[in-house]
């Protein structure tokens, strides 16, 4: 698919860098007209997947997170990348209230927030190489 | 943020946006206030939040923990539509109350 218009950020996974991924990717989608209530879905996903590759991405180390994101007049899609340890059973992580750090307090809701506020959404990973959350939302412009 | 104490019950007042990045702040000011061993309620004033994910239903898991253990109760009010979504997508609706007001979430056992 042909996209209009592209852009790419990437910062430390610290996160106090949560809320500049919303901001980022907000804006950029304030260049297609949606509604509040659709920037408000793509801001909770978004923030969902980068909190993911924050907490779980490194373990204790540091690294970068990537946000891509690409729209065209059908769809928005948002490519969220870290290069850490990597998913060893996606489908036990993506499994509703499944988390691997109960002590860090974390819900296990983050991929089913995604899947909900999100039309599709495509987990890629590999063992020590890192992960990618690929999510896409239809806009109608 | 502010957190005031009413006797034996603890409003927190997050504001703004209640992320991972803002969970772990009101989590520690939180608990070095329940942990002393007073609080028997936890409410949270949600009116002053924008945004919410599920860092925010962590941070309510997490007392209503606390609370469970102790036989306290958990209230919240003040959210808006969205956040009253994320609450029952996670099933804590049916454990902690709802209310409309300050007022109620007091009143409530």
């Amino acid at each position: 698919m042909n996209y209009i218009n592209e852009m790419k950020i990437q910062f430390l996974n610290k996160s106090v860098n949560e809320g500049l991924a919303r901001v980022a990717v907000a804006s950029f989608c304030a260049q297609l007209d949606l509604t509040v209530e659709t920037v408000a879905d793509i801001k909770t996903a978004v923030s969902e997947a980068v909190t993911n590759a924050i907490v779980h991405g490194y373990e204790n180390m540091s690294g970068f997170v990537t946000v891509c994101c690409v729209y065209n007049l059908k769809e928005i899609e948002i490519t969220v990348s870290d290069y850490g340890r990597g998913i060893e059973d996606i489908d036990e992580a993506r499994r509703p209230l499944f988390t691997s750090s109960p002590d860090e307090e974390r819900s296990g809701m983050g991929f089913t927030v995604m899947e909900t506020f999100m039309d599709s959404l495509e987990v890629k990973s590999s063992v020590g190489m890192g992960t990618t959350v690929i999510m896409r939302k239809k806009v109608q412009v | 943020m502010t957190i005031d104490v009413m006797g034996e019950a603890m409003i927190i007042r997050p504001k703004g946006e209640l992320d991972h990045h803002y969970a772990q702040e009101i989590r520690e000011k939180a608990d070095k206030i329940i942990l002393k061993g007073e609080i028997r309620k936890v409410i949270f004033d949600f009116t002053n939040v924008l945004f919410m994910d599920s860092s925010g239903i962590g941070v309510i898991m997490g007392r209503y923990r606390l609370m469970e253990a102790i036989k306290g109760s958990v209230c919240a009010f003040g959210a808006n539509e969205r956040i009253k979504r994320l609450i029952k997508m996670s099933g804590l609706s049916r454990v902690i109350t709802l209310c409309p007001n300050q007022q109620k979430a007091l009143e409530v056992k």
